[in-house]
């Protein structure tokens, strides 16, 4: 997956925040909608289209979604 | 005089023996007098279990529920039982949307057609004495309240509870009383892992339990041991909530 396509299937775990709030430079825990449901989201998200298993703790230690990415890359 | 909480001279079958909630069932039980028959998957860690009990007279048998042939072999192997303590079990955390279908059977079988089918096999091999008490370990989630992220797990556990309604009912005649304990959150390894998967913030989330406290697993042992006594001999169908008050408010 790119980072363009992870940034999109990002913001699709999104129901109130406009899509185009998001980019590989959006600080994604800075976002009103940030909770434990977009949480859950992403790291189910992340599960299924990508194979790989993230914590909310890595979710934490990421600021960005670029970050969030290169981190998941490395795994 | 013995009290009607011991359970002194009752044989007893745990399955999830080792870890968690069962394990604590299966030590909490040898402590009351039981001889226990434990059962899991993982022979290292049962025989940690084992090791933990009080007494000499217990045994363990690996077996994986999930195997109904496997199952079939662990019951021939079974001495009569006076009462069966069901903990075998995994949670789920997931969206709706992402649903795979192998992660529903898998949960399904675990959570759920494990416990019938030794159920089954149990009843049909005339395995349980009369009488005798079957309890099983399913949870306020899906019976009692739900969490964000818990429909697959919620679905086998309100089934499990079905379940266990109905087979009180069937299995009465034979002087079987079938309950279910309603754990809410328990703090496991199980517990841990999940709740990392969250970053749940638990000092906060401890404060959403008039209790203020999350349980642990002596909390639902000691609610199994009454079930399995006879202390609760006129007690069938029930669904007995452990859960600090969570579902109070």
């Amino acid at each position: 997956m790119t980072l363009d396509q992870f940034v999109q299937q990002f913001a699709e775990q999104f129901d109130e925040t406009p899509a185009n709030q998001f980019s590989p430079s959006t600080d994604y825990k800075s976002l009103e909608e940030w909770g434990s449901l977009t949480t859950l989201g992403v790291i189910t998200m992340v599960d299924a289209e990508m194979g790989k298993r993230i914590t909310g703790s890595n979710l934490l230690a990421c600021t960005t979604i670029e970050e969030l990415y290169n981190f998941i890359q490395r795994i | 005089m013995k009290s009607r909480f011991s359970l002194e001279g009752k044989t007893l079958l745990v399955t999830g023996a080792s870890s968690g909630i069962g394990r604590c069932v299966a030590v909490e039980c040898a402590k009351m007098g039981a001889r226990l028959v434990i059962n899991g998957r993982n022979q290292e860690r049962l025989n940690q279990t084992l090791g933990l009990l009080e007494g000499t007279v217990h045994q363990a048998i690996v077996a994986d529920l999930t195997d109904h042939e496997a199952v079939r072999a662990m019951v021939e192997q079974l001495p009569q039982l006076d009462g069966v303590s069901h903990n075998a079990g995994v949670t789920s955390i997931g969206m709706i949307k992402f649903i795979k279908a192998d992660d529903w059977q898998a949960l399904s079988q675990i959570n759920v057609f494990s416990a019938i089918w030794l159920t089954r096999c149990l009843v049909a091999k005339k395995k349980l004495n009369k009488p005798a008490s079957v309890v099983f370990t399913s949870s306020i989630s899906g019976n009692d309240s739900v969490r964000h992220g818990e429909a697959l797990y919620a679905a086998t556990k309100s089934a499990l509870s079905g379940f266990a309604k109905a087979a009180a009912l069937d299995l009465a005649p034979q002087g079987i009383r079938v309950n279910c304990v309603h754990p809410g959150m328990i703090e496991t390894d199980l517990f841990h892992s999940s709740q990392d998967a969250l970053t749940q913030d638990l000092d906060e989330m401890k404060k959403l339990f008039p209790l203020k406290r999350f349980g642990n697993p002596e909390d639902v042992a000691d609610g199994i041991i009454y079930l399995l006594s006879d202390a609760s001999s006129w007690v069938t169908g029930i669904e007995l909530k452990i859960d600090g008050g969570y579902t109070l408010i």
